[in-house]
């Protein structure tokens, strides 16, 4: 073995090192688990913490390198794009474990299952961020999705819950067999299926029909798993069914990694097709934000209308791409970043008003609230009021670049469909503020177990939401360096 | 060229009322007691840190003036504006005033609102007035002064409705702020056009465009210094209650009677006279804009004397009083006097804040009572009160040597003789003079002298008002006495340009002294001496009597001309507009989305398999769209 080839192995495994990271803990989690007897089950929380933490160390170190970002015959892309999305990811996945540690308790979730399972599914978002290879998107969406179904059933005495979890399943199947019938048609039409082999590939030669139907079934399956319409219906079943940690974990680290490969495919895959996916990504993007954000109006579960909410949120991401410019691109992921947090913080405040068997996730269940919890009910307007887009929350300062990006790029019609939508939802995110201040009831009790964990995470999401908000120049250089490494 | 020197003593002068007021606003309920302390004591630390600031300045050669900048401010394109403090002898001048005369009467107020359960809230609104008074003298831009415009403007109205329970009470404080938005509309287009035409708002900025460009610019063949200098003239007419704005001012004694000392006689309602003298140079490029001044101040001044003599509550005489004298401020900024017109705003703060504490200590005595017609032969139970509006009456009248003889006769002398003397002004000011000394000498007459008209009750618990309330009025009747020889024209033609003015000949003297004791022998002799004498008159004078008690009817008029038909304009406005087309829109697209979204959640089924199927409907759509599109 000559010294070059030790290099490359070495680069190999230096840009899987996040996900090889995150792999072990999820090993360590498990035999943790077995030493363990009952209770103490926050350690494994505090294992899957830490070595989620180291993973976004190596993440953070390599993204401020300068080190050849091609590994394993450039099937993988560890560059600044990848390594964005790795943080995020990794960040999501530590702020829902921070959530969950009570969560699991006191609902009597098998806890090392459950560790195991977010870790390991975070693992396969990772892949998915770096993957430059169609088959190794598609073995990686399966990775993250396997373990996502089935802690959307952990709630194995729950009826909802293993509908949640069965329903997740068969479509999530019916999806990756379009996605996996689209990769084949690529490899046909062009030999390869790695991104920029088929990106040249289609450059070359006059445009085959079998290109544009792979195009439209990749398009399905990811459609499918960032809750397109009209691939979405299973969203709102999902996730009311799961238990809600798992919902929150689903709608933010589940929908970035699924962006951060979209985007890749599309990007780097298709530029020569732009003009063909740019026009039906925009109706796509007006549907799903439209329906997304009208039906979220006669909600009266938050927990549903969030799920709505997370569709008509897919569609704002999704200008992003369709302005299919550097602008675009950085403000897509400004956007995912910011819904991390303020997403996570919703859901962890409406986990923190209920218990077991005591779900307090109707909109009714909120009344008076603001006055009982005056610190729980502040955090929840503030997230509400960012993902409504109201300044100087962090919601805001991400709708406006992506709308003044797609607006740069020409669609002004489509920046119009999305001011429109946004003053819809103001409606029903403003709906539980209501309930919260002035409504009169006692649905939620003023005493609440104490949650450090859950309130550290709540507190985490706070920081997040106002700091992107209020400082949002260096974080969008950030975003902006990190879309500029896409090739 | 001014000599500017860099400080950071500026600040502290209006920190310590700010801290007053955050102090009041969170901790005054909880502590009940430290509003007393806190409210009066933070004016004498704001007062002490303005002499110092004073000091300095003063140790500079003269043309020197203290800049402190806090922070860049306003940065867009070309237009720079930092908060920063200005200090040179005007806004010192201003600074002392509102600091001194502010501090005196906090001290009285604590007296006057003793028996009051909300004096936290009191001080609160106080603390905050002099907080936005300072910025508005220390300002060293327009859009800071404006801050502070609209700061007093906000504390005017909280105080004059300060018993809210009163539904009068509201109604006065509303059309305070009300009458105050036309003027501070129209200071604000002024604001903008500035920005527009010369691109900078700061004194200094501002000095140096009145020998740039700004001079011939136009609007629409109007000349721009001329708009701004008259759309400013309005503004002061608002703040400072000229005509045709002063219709607020009478009625906004509802508020408590120390607020109408601090902030309706003695500071805010001098916020028009600072600016327009601050601005002279300005005022200097726009041919016709100073007689615009002048006319507005000479018509004012002559105009509410009239009404001030027919009046019967005590506190509406001196409203009206502080109209007319405020008037012959601006006759004076109008003849190109500002030095002189700032010096009658010294001494009036000193004698009519003075009356108006007295007023003050006269209705404590009386339980409340403000009607004229049921005092007299006070002066035996109230002797300091007494002797202390003895003298704010001979001051505000002219009688040499009390200060508003100096004061008012450099004003009115400049009007004959001044850099834009016109006779018929300075007429205007002798016969107003008249008339000052006359309804002052009727106030006292009717008040502290006849036979008494108070009811058995009131005359039982008639009592002179605590020390706390009587050392202020003892401090500004000194200061009414001797104000007439501080040197404040000099000190502000430092800053303004200096004019020479010659002395007025021992004729124009003496014309004013006949005038100042005229008017109060007149008085006597109608109300002591022969007391059924003015109800002869005013039934001779008939209908022009009652005119001018119902004050020439001009609320009826404005009711007529402008409130009704804007109400009319409204109603129609919120019932043809607002309900069917705009809640129409709204409504309508509000019921269109939830029938919707009603609709929608019936398609969710909840089954897998019509998911299943609307899945495949659109991969194939997606799939058709491609192949055949």
């Amino acid at each position: 073995m000559t010294a070059l080839d030790v290099a490359a192995f070495a680069a190999n495994w230096q840009a899987a090192l996040p996900a090889i990271a995150v792999v072990l803990t999820a090993f360590a989690v498990m035999i943790v688990d077995l030493l363990l007897r009952d209770g103490g089950r926050g350690v494994l929380a505090g294992v899957g913490i830490l070595g989620l933490g180291a993973a976004v160390a190596v993440a953070v170190s390599a993204w401020a390198g300068d080190g050849d970002p091609s590994a394993f015959q450039d099937m993988l892309r560890a560059d600044r794009y990848g390594l964005f999305f790795t943080i995020v990811i990794c960040v999501s996945a530590a702020l829902t474990l921070l959530m969950s540690v009570e969560f699991v308790r006191e609902w009597m979730l098998p806890a090392g299952d459950f560790y195991t399972l977010v870790l390991l599914s975070t693992a396969g978002m990772i892949f998915l961020a770096l993957a430059n290879d169609l088959i190794v998107v598609f073995v990686a969406l399966e990775t993250m999705s396997v373990g996502v179904y089935v802690l959307s059933g952990l709630l194995r005495g729950d009826l909802r819950s293993n509908e949640a979890s069965m329903k997740y399943f068969l479509l999530g199947a019916f999806a990756s067999g379009f996605l996996l019938y689209g990769v084949a048609f690529f490899y046909g039409a062009t030999g390869s299926t790695q991104l920029d082999v088929i990106a040249e590939a289609i450059a070359r030669r006059p445009l085959e029909p079998f290109v544009l139907l792979g195009m439209a079934f990749v398009l399905v399956g990811f459609g499918f798993k960032v809750a397109l319409i009209p691939f979405q219906a299973w969203t709102p079943d999902v996730y009311e069914g799961a238990p809600t940690v798992v919902t929150a974990f689903m709608a933010v680290a589940v929908k970035a990694a699924a962006f951060a490969a979209f985007a890749r495919v599309f990007l780097v895959g298709l530029p020569e097709l732009a003009t063909h996916w740019t026009g039906l990504l925009s109706v796509l993007a007006a549907l799903t934000m439209t329906v997304g954000n009208v039906v979220a109006v006669s909600q009266r579960s938050v927990k549903r209308m969030l799920a709505y909410s997370s569709i008509a949120h897919a569609g704002y991401a999704l200008l992003g791409l369709v302005a299919d410019s550097p602008p675009g691109g950085a403000a897509l992921l400004y956007y995912l970043m910011v819904y991390v947090f303020m997403n996570v913080g919703a859901f962890g405040v409406l986990i923190a008003l209920g218990r077991r068997g005591e779900p307090n996730d109707r909109l009714d269940d909120l009344a008076g609230v603001g006055f009982r919890h005056p610190l729980l009910a502040f955090c929840m307007t503030v997230f509400l009021l960012s993902l409504a887009g109201v300044p100087p929350m962090a919601g805001f300062i991400g709708k406006f670049y992506l709308f003044s990006a797609v607006i740069d790029a020409g669609h002004t019609g489509l920046a119009l469909i999305a001011v429109v939508n946004s003053a819809i939802s103001v409606y029903y995110y403003l709906g539980p503020i209501v309930q919260m201040y002035l409504g009169e009831g006692a649905g939620v009790a003023a005493a609440l177990p104490a949650r450090p964990w859950l309130l550290a995470c709540i507190a985490m999401a706070l920081v997040g939401t106002l700091f992107l908000g209020i400082f949002p120049a260096g974080p969008m250089q950030l975003a902006a360096a990190s879309f500029g490494s896409l090739r | 060229m001014v000599n500017v020197v860099a400080t950071d003593a500026l600040r502290w002068i209006v920190l310590f009322p700010a801290l007053g007021f955050l102090w009041n606003l969170f901790l005054g309920r909880r502590l009940p007691g430290s509003a007393k302390l806190v409210g009066p004591g933070v004016l004498l630390a704001a007062f002490v840190a303005a002499v110092f600031a004073v000091l300095e300045l003063h140790a500079l050669p003269e043309h020197s003036a203290l800049q402190d900048v806090m922070f860049p401010w306003v940065h867009v394109g070309t237009l720079k504006v930092d908060a920063a403090f200005w200090l040179d002898p005007l806004s010192a001048v201003m600074v002392l005033v509102v600091t001194g005369v502010g501090f005196l009467i906090h001290l009285y107020s604590l007296g006057y609102m003793a028996h009051d359960p909300d004096v936290p809230r009191y001080f609160t609104y106080l603390n905050l007035f002099v907080t936005a008074m300072l910025i508005l003298v220390l300002a060293d831009n327009l859009l800071l002064l404006f801050v502070g415009w609209e700061g007093v403007g906000l504390c005017s109205y909280l105080l004059v409705g300060f018993w809210w329970t009163k539904d009068e009470n509201c109604t006065a404080g509303k059309k305070a702020m009300l009458a105050n938005r036309v003027g501070d509309a129209c200071f604000l287009v002024g604001l903008f056009l500035l920005i527009q035409f010369a691109g900078t708002l700061d004194w200094t900025g501002l000095a140096q465009q009145q020998v740039d460009g700004l001079r011939t610019a136009t609007l629409g063949g109007w000349s721009v210094p001329l708009l701004v200098c008259l759309l400013l003239l309005i503004g002061a007419t608002g703040k400072s209650a000229q005509i045709p704005l002063y219709v607020w001012l009478p009625d906004a004694m509802a508020g408590p009677t120390p607020v109408s000392a601090l902030i309706h006689a003695a500071t805010m309602v001098t916020a028009g006279v600072y600016l327009t003298s601050r601005l002279h140079g300005l005022y200097a490029l726009a041919p016709g804009a100073l007689e615009a001044v002048a006319v507005v101040g000479a018509v004012t001044a002559l105009f509410a004397a009239t009404i001030a003599v027919a009046q019967t509550d005590i506190k509406k005489v001196l409203a009206y009083s502080t109209i007319s004298q405020l008037g012959y401020m601006f006759l004076g900024v109008g003849v190109g006097l500002p030095g002189a017109a700032i010096f009658h705003l010294v001494t009036h703060a000193f004698f009519k804040g003075l009356l108006f504490l007295c007023a003050g200590s006269v209705m404590h005595a009386m339980g409340g009572e403000q009607d004229m017609r049921r005092m007299g032969g006070l002066w035996r139970k109230i002797p300091i009160t007494f002797a202390t509006m003895a003298v704010g009456t001979l001051a505000i009248a002219g009688v040499p040597p009390l200060s508003g003889f100096w004061s008012k006769d450099e004003i009115i002398w400049g009007a004959f003789a001044g850099p834009r003397a016109h006779p018929l002004l300075g007429v205007v000011g002798y016969v107003a003079a008249g008339l000052t000394a006359f309804y002052m000498g009727r106030l006292m007459c009717l008040t502290f002298f006849g036979s008494s008209r108070v009811d058995h009750h009131t005359e039982e618990h008639l009592h002179e008002s605590p020390p706390v309330m009587t050392i202020p009025l003892i401090v500004l009747a000194v200061l009414a006495a001797v104000g007439g020889w501080l040197p404040v024209p000099a000190v502000v033609e430092q800053v303004t340009g200096a004019v020479h003015l010659e002395h007025a000949p021992l004729a124009a003297l003496a014309v004013a002294v006949t005038l100042a004791v005229g008017g109060l022998v007149l008085a006597w002799g109608l109300y002591v001496t022969n007391p059924a004498l003015p109800d002869r008159i005013a039934a001779a004078l008939g209908g022009f009597y009652r005119l001018v008690r119902d004050k020439y009817r001009i609320d009826e008029l404005y009711d007529r001309i402008i409130y009704r038909p804007v109400l009319a304009m409204a109603d129609a406005a919120a019932w043809v507009v607002d309900r069917t087309l705009i809640d129409g829109i709204v409504n309508g697209v509000g019921t269109f989305v939830v029938s919707t979204s009603g609709a929608w959640r019936r398609v969710q089924t909840g089954n897998v398999q019509h998911y299943a199927l609307s899945f495949l409907a659109g991969a194939l759509a997606l799939a058709t769209y491609y192949l055949v599109g």
